[in-house]
């Protein structure tokens, strides 16, 4: 067996899609046998990624599409969230801890900490009108003595 | 699936059960429906139950954070009970353990109350 086995999703921008993402991606992921830790993980940046574009990218607009990408190579999982939206002006900004550019809508302002805790890399790539496209990458520590 | 809601008028507190998924899609509704409750009843306290919550993400620490301050505003207090292991971990990121108070149930939280 060798290269990488991956899966694509697009969806319209609407909140009920939420929680539709994340089971998806963590059904696509359960194949790595993962802990329940590493699944509420990764369900969790997935979330996070995905109601930053809703919010954010499409402004509650739900005539937007979502785009996931995920990817499985050895114990090592990718995940990549993009939008078509508004993008991102100032990310150094927008990653910092507590920082939201929607405090009226009562946003904890976490959602970039959270997916910087939970995976272990984060890229974010966004400009103003040219939407966002977020990265993550996650070792799945149950697999690691086997491809070690 | 989803986010179903309980409402219960204890004599110390309104306490809120949550069962289900808090994100940002049934955030919305617990916002509305708590801070109804809080405005027009005779609120003091609220206690937060978490039991039966098997997701959360910082859509829900927002809508905490926000009803956190609807009631401290009003000179009460916010006591969250039965935190699982994956919201203990959002609460300690968030530092909302810091101004929240955490008990191990719906029991300890309401004596906790009392005790003050």
């Amino acid at each position: 067996m060798s290269g990488a086995n991956f899966m694509k999703l697009s969806f319209a921008s609407r909140s009920e899609n939420e929680s539709f993402a994340r089971v998806a991606v963590a059904a696509f992921v359960s194949q790595l046998d993962p802990t329940l830790n590493e699944l509420t993980d990764i369900k969790t940046v997935v979330s996070e990624a995905v109601t930053n574009c809703i919010i954010h990218g499409y402004d509650n607009d739900p005539n937007g599409i979502v785009t996931i990408a995920a990817e499985i190579e050895g114990d090592t999982v990718r995940i990549t969230v993009e939008d078509e939206g508004a993008g991102i002006a100032d990310l150094e900004q927008a990653r910092q801890p507590l920082y939201t550019s929607k405090p009226e809508l009562e946003r904890s302002g976490m959602g970039f900490t959270i997916m910087e805790n939970f995976m272990d890399e984060v890229d974010v790539t966004s400009a103003p009108g040219a939407g966002t496209k977020i990265r993550m990458v996650k070792r799945i520590e149950s697999k690691k003595a086997l491809y070690n | 699936m989803s986010l179903q809601m309980e409402l219960e008028h204890g004599r110390k507190a309104l306490i809120v059960r949550l069962k289900g998924e808090l994100d940002h899609h049934t955030a919305d509704v617990v916002k509305s429906r708590m801070e109804d409750a809080i405005v027009s009843g005779d609120v003091r306290n609220v206690i937060l139950s978490l039991r039966d919550l098997s997701f959360m993400d910082s859509s829900g620490l927002g809508v905490i954070l926000g009803r956190y301050k609807q009631i401290t505003a009003k000179g009460g207090k916010m006591v969250v009970c039965d935190v699982s292991p994956a919201v203990y971990r959002l609460f300690e990121l968030s530092g909302l353990f810091k101004i929240v108070s955490v008990q191990e149930n719906e029991k300890s939280a309401i004596s906790s109350l009392e005790a003050v």
